[in-house]
């Protein structure tokens, strides 16, 4: 461990950055000793990122005020080009990787060794081996990256920042695609990359691991740096990062609901089978559940084991598997075959990929809440925009969507903005049944209690939620039933009354 | 009158104002460059009949682009329809009345097919119409090889690309040899725009919600009816409204408001932003898809129509370059290659400025080897400033 008596590596000072109509980071300080683990917390739009950027130039000097030093001088980066030269590696939360390419072109990508004017691929691989050791990956060099799940993609990712000497490793928010098992790899990968002396800064919303892992954890909160904490004098606990992010106490997480649930039937699905066509081994298999007005149905299980197709296959079945099976929306037998159908039939299904099939960046937060459901605010086909600016502000209030107006485009939010951006376009359509895939999905603490508000309101109105969700604390604390998927089956229901966290694993990994 | 008022509207919605300044300051420099010439109200009058059937194309490429596609087939199809709206009528005999519905039928078709290959086969809209590009060339070599150009007699016909409304109101004793109908149309163009955009700004006060500061709207509408005015009596100071610009005008009435304010509009937008978020919304991205191409053949039938009776004929070459002029044009108008982002008027703008180039270049007596270059120039310039201001503004 890190012993807190280290040189200062990394030196930033009175960072200022705005942007037009905001204060993006306002007088940030920030320091970082060689040699430790620095996790960077803070709620969204807090300016984690964007202090990061800072760093590695893609702000470039000049856009910005302050000064950044490193090992005590002053450094101006223009470029992220500039800023690697001195040994400042990002790794961001969207991989940087090539997937047609194979493992030991991405290490070395934009770094190829050279004999001559030719690449020397021998060498390359070589080196590319080397680094895969030191990152403790155990896959072929001439893999094709696509080929490669998730989790090991991110270690190619550090594998190639750290063939570059890399000094000091920032890493945002990587285990947010994780499942556990990786995240724990990765969290283990950084203790041994610290005993050799890598000095890394973790951006992270999972606290758990934060206080874990971390030496030290800066709170930024507003952009500005609320406090620096001090792992080694006890200082990091989690009510401690909850107090200085949300600068409030919050009693529970999972915000506590009056539970009455009708014996109404709002889904059952029998014996559904999903397929890709062509495809040898079943997407989905025998899948049977049912949800109740007014409940909140948790369906947990690891990355990749079926739960987003499930609820694509329910939901219009835009990936056109084949299906066999019966789901009787309302006692009513239902065959979507476009989501158009499916919003129709009273379904609506917020995903777990915001950015690349939730929303349309380009488009302001009003458009994109009336997107599903632009009907109810037109006559004969034409916008009524004065209306479709009321409701759009309403949904803003209610949830409490940080956004300078309706009319901002949604590419500018936070990304716990752009969630609640996508949860209002989904109640928009005023669904019996809301499928969240994923809700909180890199966002923070506050943000993510306020979601939770939210779906208590909404059970508590009549209306159901299946909740899709990877962090089990969150599936304990929200379900009142929880389906365990694993391997495109269902591995077993629990009421939430025995449900424990040790159980779900269990039946995630039964088959 | 607040000026940081005006800096800021003018900061914010500074790339759809660049481009009516581009289109003023190139405007002014011909102006100046041909001692007056260019300004001229005969002049004025042949440029909106020269930009016409570029403009109808670049209305409707805006729309293919938006979506994330391409049309490259659309001038050659042109030519081939002109051409058979020739040959219905003189050697089938056919009616003009009949002739142009069965033109604007086949154009249609032939954007349905584009669209069957793009949506339902999944062939790259680049390649799918880069075959048309060569299907439809043929076909116009073929349906015009025993006669070579076509000459076509029929005067309403070759009204359209050449005509002009008529004055009706000529014989009023006042304003000899100005177009008096023209003056009245200008005059209640003027009128309807301001009460329209009171109205709008009425209702979103209704509302409470924010509008423009009221010293700044006012300007903002005295200097827009200005505009108006000075449009219609240069128009109006040699034979009035021409049936072109009517048909244009109309076009593009028509596809900015279904763009800005209809539900079919906005799916547009939609599935051009990001087709899968579209898809998963419950919009039909095929069902976009054909109504895009599907309106770009209408409106190349319509191109094709206004290309060969401004001719008065039916050429073997109608139609060369149409489409690469189309794209130009919709990209000086500010269309975005990442899909969702462009505007109708955007790109009308765009045309004008596109043919005020070889409008006054031609005046000048500029030869056609530096026209290219300019309009080259330009044409990268436009984007350069784009992408300039997109940029700051996030």
């Amino acid at each position: 461990m890190g012993s807190g008596m280290n040189k200062t590596l990394l030196e930033m000072k009175d960072i200022t950055k705005t942007f037009p109509g905001v204060k993006a980071l306002s007088n940030v300080s920030f320091q970082v000793a060689e040699g430790e683990i620095h996790c960077l917390v803070g709620e969204n739009g807090a300016g984690k990122s964007t202090l990061m950027k800072v760093l590695s130039g893609v702000y470039p000097a000049g856009s910005y005020t302050g000064e950044i030093l490193i090992n005590g001088q002053v450094q101006t980066f223009k470029t992220i080009s500039d800023s690697e030269k001195v040994g400042v590696a990002i790794i961001y939360q969207e991989l940087a990787l090539i997937p047609e390419l194979t493992v030991y072109e991405n290490i070395l990508l934009g770094h190829e060794i050279r004999k001559g004017i030719r690449i020397d691929w021998n060498e390359t691989i070589h080196k590319a081996t080397e680094m895969l050791r030191k990152v403790r990956l155990d896959v072929n060099p001439a893999a094709k990256t696509k080929d490669l799940g998730v989790g090991k993609q991110q270690l190619v990712e550090i594998a190639k920042a750290l063939s570059r000497d890399v000094k000091l490793l920032i890493l945002d928010e990587p285990t947010a695609a994780l499942n556990e098992d990786d995240c724990e790899n990765l969290l283990a990968l950084m203790d041994g990359l610290r005993r050799e002396g890598v000095t890394c800064v973790l951006i992270s919303h999972k606290l758990k691991e934060v206080i874990k892992i971390a030496d030290k954890v800066t709170v930024l909160r507003d952009g500005q740096t609320v406090v620096t904490l001090d792992a080694h004098q006890g200082e990091v606990t989690e009510s401690a990062l909850i107090k200085h992010m949300v600068g409030r106490e919050i009693e529970d997480i999972y915000p506590k609901r009056s539970h009455e649930r009708s014996d109404e039937t709002v889904l059952e699905v029998k014996g559904w089978n999903a397929q890709t066509p062509g495809a040898q081994r079943p997407v989905l298999k025998d899948i049977n559940f049912t949800v109740k007005r007014g409940e909140i149905v948790g369906f947990a299980g690891l990355m990749g084991s079926g739960r987003t197709e499930l609820a694509r296959s329910l939901f219009g079945n835009p990936d056109h598997y084949k299906i066999t099976g019966e789901m009787l929306v309302k006692g009513v037998r239902q065959n979507l075959t476009h989501p158009r159908q499916a919003i129709l039939a009273g379904l609506a299904y917020a995903s777990e990929d915001r950015k690349g099939n939730g929303l349309v960046l380009t488009q302001d937060v009003k458009q994109n809440i009336t997107l599903a459901n632009l009907e109810a605010i037109a006559q004969n086909g034409v916008i009524n925009e004065n209306a479709e600016v009321k409701e759009a502000n309403d949904y803003k209030g209610a949830l409490n969507i940080k956004a300078s107006s309706v009319e901002q485009t949604v590419l500018n939010l936070s990304g716990g903005n752009q969630q609640k951006v996508s949860v209002a376009k989904w109640l928009f359509v005023k669904p019996d049944l809301l499928i969240l895939d994923e809700p909180t999905r890199g966002i923070d603490v506050g943000a993510k209690f306020e979601i939770y508000t939210i779906m208590n309101r909404l059970v508590e109105k009549g209306m159901s939620i299946i909740m899709i969700s990877s962090e089990l604390p969150e599936v304990l604390g929200m379900s009142d039933r929880v389906y365990i998927v694993s391997s495109g089956k269902i591995a077993g229901e629990l009421p939430i009354g025995e449900a424990t966290q040790e159980k779900i694993m269990q039946l995630a990994t039964s088959y | 009158m607040q000026v940081k008022d005006l800096q800021k509207e003018l900061r914010n919605n500074v790339r759809e104002y660049g481009m009516y300044i581009a289109l003023f300051i190139i405007m002014a420099i011909f102006t100046y460059t041909t001692g007056g010439v260019f300004i001229s109200s005969r002049n004025i009058a042949n440029l909106m009949n020269q930009t016409g059937y570029i403009a109808v194309l670049a209305v409707g490429i805006t729309l293919v682009i938006i979506i994330r596609h391409i049309d490259l087939s659309v001038g050659f199809l042109a030519g081939f329809l002109g051409a058979i709206a020739a040959i219905s009528m003189v050697s089938w005999g056919w009616s003009v009345y009949a002739s142009i519905p069965f033109v604007l039928g086949l154009g249609l078709l032939a954007g349905l097919a584009t669209a069957f290959l793009v949506a339902n086969l999944g062939v790259p809209s680049f390649v799918a119409t880069l075959a048309g590009w060569l299907i439809y060339r043929g076909a116009l070599l073929m349906v015009t090889r025993d006669t070579g150009t076509i000459i076509i007699p029929d005067a309403t016909f070759n009204a359209i690309g050449n005509g002009y409304v008529p004055d009706l109101l000529g014989k009023l004793p006042f304003l000899e040899g100005v177009h008096k109908l023209t003056l009245l149309l200008g005059v209640i163009a003027i009128v309807w725009s301001n009460i329209s955009v009171f109205k709008s700004r009425a209702s979103k006060l209704a509302y409470n919600f924010e509008v423009m500061p009221l010293d700044l709207f006012i300007l903002k509408q005295v200097f827009i009816s200005a505009l108006l005015c000075v449009i219609t009596w240069i128009l109006a100071g040699y034979n009035g409204i021409s049936w072109t610009l009517v048909i244009v005008l109309a076009v593009v009435m028509v596809y900015d408001f279904v763009a800005s304010q209809t539900v079919l509009g906005r799916h547009i937008y939609a599935v051009g932003g990001n087709p899968e978020a579209a898809e998963l919304s419950g919009i039909s991205v095929k069902k976009i898809t054909y109504v895009v191409f599907a309106s770009m053949g209408l409106l190349t039938a319509v191109s094709g129509i206004l290309f060969a009776s401004r001719l008065q004929s039916a050429t073997t070459t109608a139609g060369t370059l149409f489409e690469l002029d189309a794209i130009a044009a919709a990209y000086i108008g500010g269309v975005s290659a990442a899909g969702g982002v462009g505007k109708i008027t955007g790109s009308l703008v765009g045309a004008l400025v596109y043919m005020s180039m070889t409008s006054g270049m031609n005046l000048m007596g500029i030869d056609i080897s530096s026209q290219y270059i300019v309009r080259g120039a330009v044409l990268a310039a436009a984007v350069i400033f784009d992408v300039m201001t997109r940029r700051t503004s996030r």
